[in-house]
């Protein structure tokens, strides 16, 4: 188990006990995390997961990664991410996971 | 505001729209209503992932909290069996259901060719057809398989994958005949050929026995078991039974309501005017299925009464390659191959598809610039080469 700390633009967060091997997209999906739409289930499709982190525990982004990231509907940043592309491990406890602000 | 809305199908997009009416600020009563044991669930990966890992609790579009935190009642395995428009209500077994406003999400089923001894054959629609492959899989040493679309395409390769013989027995010329340019349904014939599977064209399947296949020809192709991936049809039967119009698929509007204002159409059942063209069109696609919700759960909370406008979009993993199509081409379109791959769909100079592998920045900048509202021409993508 690792805690994740998902934060939301306003200031609010929530913290979760994320399953070892779920992606913090799935982790945000079993929490009913606000802003984690994940249309696409995590096949690298639609960039409706994307979220700020501002670790190096994540590694970098894959070519594949920032290709969807740059069309991501919200403001794109460094520290953007899928977050279906990252695994859960106890080594990532206490990530902290911001989200982005809503496109209407 | 509706009191109370009726969703038909229970696959991603009878969920999404179940999630969206939440989103949009609906707080009358939904209730989801779908025919399979499981709480809502994604099928693109049942081919895919699912096929590799049998990891079924990676599948889940949400938590089963998350339909009573939403209120959300959701019924599984059960079957509408009518509806009753003049009384607004619909019928399962002997108990009447009323609904305010209904969302037909009724998806589609697979298609079954006039074949001798279809009843050899498995399907590959649902979760638990999906399991029982997987297992037959770790059984089997010799595959056929009946078509040459994404289903079977994606399940040979994993087959493949894993070391068995697979044959591909596809009655069309081509592989993915419906959705893509013949350059690509080349390519693909020859990766696929390149890991070894044996793929068959322009060869129907005669017969199907225990023991394989007969192709057209007279080919006996030997299998442990053989897949059913012939494509699929709506589920439209209910629809066609209260007197909707039907046409390969439920007829929609641009707002995606039929002739009967109190009930909508979202997903792979539904046909409906492609906003690019206008043509009467089905898609079977998450993408068709929840950009629909999505704009149906808007307009029956906001009012909202724009046309659908939102851009296909497709992927399709077989081994290491994704293909992905953004657009939507009609088969008469033109196809060009650029130097690095990507296959442009024409109507005239006006690129109305693109079909890329491995290619996630092409597909994205197609869809966004298609989103935008932009024409894209050939230029456009001719500059961008490198």
């Amino acid at each position: 188990m690792a805690k994740i700390t998902f934060v939301q633009p306003g200031g609010a967060s929530q913290t979760v006990e994320a399953r070892e091997g779920d992606s913090i997209m799935q982790t945000a999906l079993a929490h009913s995390i606000d802003g984690i739409f994940a249309e696409c289930g995590g096949a690298m499709m639609c960039a409706t997961c994307h979220c700020y982190i501002d670790d190096d525990r994540t590694g970098a982004a894959s070519e594949g990664e920032q290709d969807m990231l740059e069309c991501a509907e919200d403001e794109v940043r460094d520290t953007s991410r899928l977050s279906c592309q990252i695994t859960v491990t106890e080594g990532l406890d206490g990530l902290i996971v911001h989200l982005p602000v809503p496109v209407e | 505001m509706i009191g109370q809305i009726v969703i038909v199908g229970a696959g991603q997009g009878g969920f999404q729209a179940a999630a969206s009416l939440r989103q949009e600020g609906y707080d009358g009563r939904i209730i989801l209503i779908g025919e399979e044991p499981e709480a809502p669930y994604q099928r693109p990966p049942l081919s895919k992932a699912y096929m590799k890992t049998g990891d079924a609790g990676q599948l889940a579009l949400r938590p089963a909290a998350f339909y009573d935190t939403n209120a959300i009642e959701l019924r599984k395995g059960t079957r509408v069996d009518a509806i009753d428009r003049r009384a607004q209500r619909i019928q399962i077994g002997d108990e009447d259901l009323a609904y305010d406003h209904l969302i037909l999400a009724t998806g589609t089923r697979n298609m079954r060719p006039p074949i001798a001894g279809l009843e050899n054959t498995r399907d590959l629609r649902t979760l638990a057809d999906a399991a029982a492959l997987r297992d037959a899989l770790a059984r089997a040493e010799r595959i056929g398989v009946i078509g040459g679309g994404f289903i079977g395409l994606e399940y040979a390769a994993v087959a493949r994958a894993a070391g068995h013989h697979v044959t591909v027995a596809e009655a069309g010329a081509r592989l993915m005949g419906r959705a893509v340019s013949s350059q690509m349904s080349d390519r693909f014939a020859q990766k696929h050929g390149e890991m070894g599977t044996d793929i068959r064209l322009a060869s129907p399947v005669a017969a199907v026995t225990p023991d394989g296949m007969t192709l057209a020809d007279g080919t006996q192709i030997s299998a442990d078991f053989v897949l059913l991936a012939a494509g699929v049809v709506p589920n439209v039967e209910l629809a066609l039974d209260a007197g909707l119009d039907v046409d390969n698929g439920i007829v929609v509007g641009n707002t995606l309501l039929t002739s009967d204002p109190s009930i909508s159409v979202l997903g792979d059942c539904a046909c409906f005017p492609d906003p690019a063209t206008g043509r009467l069109v089905r898609l079977e696609s998450v993408q068709a299925a929840t950009d629909h919700a999505r704009l149906i759960a808007k307009r029956l909370v906001t009012g909202d009464q724009s046309a659908y406008r939102a851009v296909p979009w497709f992927w399709s993993d077989q081994s290491d390659w994704k293909l992905q199509i953004a657009g939507l081409a009609e088969a008469t379109d033109a196809a060009e191959t650029l130097p690095d791959g990507t296959v442009l769909r024409l109507k005239g100079d006006q690129v109305t598809a693109v079909e890329t592998v491995n290619n996630a920045r092409a597909h994205m900048r197609t869809r966004k610039g298609m989103g935008q509202g932009s024409i894209l021409t050939k230029e456009d993508f001719v500059s961008a080469q490198v």
